[in-house]
């Protein structure tokens, strides 16, 4: 079942950004912050974790899921140590996404050569 | 005198995006995406038993690679020009934006090119998530 | 040469000698393909970097017109071009190691018929005999430069316009020859506050018909003193605010309009949105199958009006709108 609400889920967030973009005429970057800050205010109310528990994949694709991971991780630091942590936790939950979009990044930009 | 005109034939002649068709196609493609990351994750979890938070690391490990391959190769941007917000919104948009900068810059070379551009497109992202964790994190702090 | 009415001047004695245009694969795909004088297959051109292709397509451009007319690059008095490239680097790079004088123009894809204009003056004002004049876009270093890397995988809407690869050459001279330059008009900013980089071809419209009918006024014509009016990047959307627009004025341009962004390409089958675009647009469509129309007969008297976009990435981010320009220069058979 997770698998259809996986798809089901996905495909909405997907389909609701993508109004935006062509009603509102907005930009990809913009798209995009837009998106991160709110899964970050869903943290919030401690929506996000549901969400990830009934759509899986469908919840932790979308950029909205950065959002939410850094905002958990930097609270987590600070009640698992003090206000610092909300500083030093922060790129915890986050650090294998950036760290691997990095790496493969830096190897296709020397093995391939863009095809305009 | 002439922008009145100018104005009027404008505003007259505006074009029309297929909204309704680019929604479907960002749906089914968004939709598809995430599926198959659940595969993904399924794989690694409940096939390898891996533990959950390492699965789902792997999951992103897995994706990632597979859109810098993908944009690497040329296929990428043809995919995002059918499906829009589709590929934009999970994380492959964020992959593609690193590793298309990245790219482009090679003839720049690898630190004056690659290096310095890679943070062009998604830098915004990774600003924008921070500080809004920063916000919403200490209001969250204060009220627990 | 004369000054005519407010912005317009008439040649006497300038004639388009030799002319010769190179393109990319897309473009030599499209309807004009066969009057390119040569395409390369890939974009790349042979080069390393998608700004020396661009370079390479005009070095390519400038030899053929030359070899045309047998003479060598020490025979033009001057080089006056330009393209779309930030310091217009592809025309100073491959105009590096001509040691002529060389005067850089850009008014983006007006950077066309504004070089031919100046190239006109110098010819009718006595400097030499024979000027160069080219212009080119690439569609990667204009992709790369104005709006996002090549593979990025972003979503294009359909105002979008595809920038041409490719890069046209005409040599000026005061020898007599089958083609002649009477009249230009030299174009006004023309700012219709608009500020979507994603439709230029209804934000350049207001300018080319600005021009046109300032023109018409200068020189007391009407609408059909022109077999063909051409212009240049307005492509599907932008022509109709065109000429919608002169109709306004009180001008009905119904069968002598064309786009070059419309002629570039098969708009029906080659995926290029609304149509092409780039200063190389309207110069491979204008010294491919204009000029060999005109020697031809099937044209007596073409008008091109280029059109460009005044505006970069910074001040669109800053809240500013998008101002144009469009100039305008005549191409007719002489009368020998």
């Amino acid at each position: 079942m997770i698998f259809l609400y996986a798809f089901l889920f996905g495909g909405l967030v997907c389909l609701l950004a993508q109004l935006c973009m062509d009603i509102f005429k907005l930009l990809p970057a913009q798209l995009v912050v837009l998106f991160v800050v709110l899964g970050s205010v869903l943290e919030a109310f401690q929506l996000y974790d549901k969400i990830i528990a009934f759509a899986g994949a469908g919840a932790l694709m979308p950029i909205a899921s950065f959002g939410h991971s850094l905002t958990h991780a930097a609270v987590e630091g600070a009640m698992n140590t003090d206000y610092l942590g909300l500083f030093t936790g922060i790129f915890d939950l986050t650090s294998t996404g950036i760290a691997a979009a990095i790496f493969f990044s830096f190897l296709i930009a020397l093995v391939c050569k863009p095809r305009g | 005198m002439e922008k009145s005109i100018f104005k009027k034939v404008l505003d007259r002649n505006t074009i029309k995006r297929p909204i309704f068709l680019n929604s479907i196609k960002a749906f089914l493609v968004g939709g598809t995406i995430c599926l198959f990351a659940q595969g993904i994750l399924w794989f690694f979890k409940d096939l390898l038993n891996i533990e959950k938070d390492k699965a789902i690391s792997l999951m992103y490990i897995v994706i990632v690679g597979i859109t810098s391959l993908l944009t690497g190769i040329g296929i990428f941007d043809k995919i995002g020009q059918f499906s829009g917000a589709g590929t934009i919104i999970p994380i492959t948009g964020f992959a593609n934006s690193m590793t298309s900068s990245a790219l482009e810059s090679k003839s720049e070379g690898i630190i004056l090119g690659i290096m310095s551009n890679m943070f062009k497109l998604a830098g915004a992202v990774i600003v924008a998530g921070v500080l809004s964790a920063f916000i919403v994190g200490n209001v969250i702090y204060l009220f627990r | 040469m004369f000054a005519r009415g407010k912005n317009s001047i008439e040649f006497n004695n300038v004639f388009l000698r030799s002319s010769a245009t190179i393109s990319g694969p897309r473009e030599r795909k499209g309807p004009l393909g066969k009057y390119f004088d040569d395409s390369y297959e890939n974009s790349y051109c042979g080069e390393e970097s998608w700004e020396k292709a661009e370079i390479r397509l005009q070095k390519d451009a400038i030899l053929c017109a030359l070899k045309k007319l047998g003479l060598k690059i020490d025979d033009m008095k001057a080089i006056v071009g330009g393209d779309l490239n930030n310091q217009i680097v592809a025309t100073n790079y491959a105009s590096r190691d001509f040691n002529i004088p060389y005067l850089g123009v850009y008014s983006a894809c007006s950077t066309c018929t504004e070089a031919l204009i100046v190239g006109s003056l110098l010819v009718d004002g006595e400097f030499g005999e024979n000027v160069l004049v080219v212009s080119s876009s690439h569609n990667s270093t204009s992709e790369r430069q104005f709006r996002y890397p090549t593979e990025y995988g972003g979503q294009k809407p359909n105002s979008m316009t595809f920038t041409a690869t490719g890069a046209g050459v005409a040599i000026l001279s005061s020898v007599a020859s089958p083609i002649k330059i009477r009249r230009a008009t030299i174009g006004r900013i023309i700012d219709p506050e608009l500020s979507d980089t994603q439709d230029m071809g209804r934000t350049m419209a207001p300018a080319a018909a600005m021009t046109l009918k300032q023109h018409l006024e200068d020189f007391e014509i009407d609408i059909n003193e022109y077999d063909l009016i051409l212009t240049g990047d307005l492509s599907k959307y932008g022509s109709e605010v065109f000429l919608q627009i002169m109709k306004e004025f009180n001008y009905n341009v119904t069968t002598n309009h064309n786009d070059a962004g419309k002629m570039l390409y098969d708009l029906e089958n080659q995926e290029v949105f609304a149509g092409g675009s780039g200063s190389g647009c309207i110069s491979l469509v204008s010294m491919g199958y204009i000029v060999d129309a005109l020697k031809k007969g099937i044209y007596r008297k073409v008008l091109l009006i280029a059109t460009g976009a005044l505006m970069n990435p910074i001040m669109i981010a800053q809240g500013e709108t998008i101002p144009a320009i469009a100039h305008a220069i005549s191409l007719e058979r002489s009368k020998q």
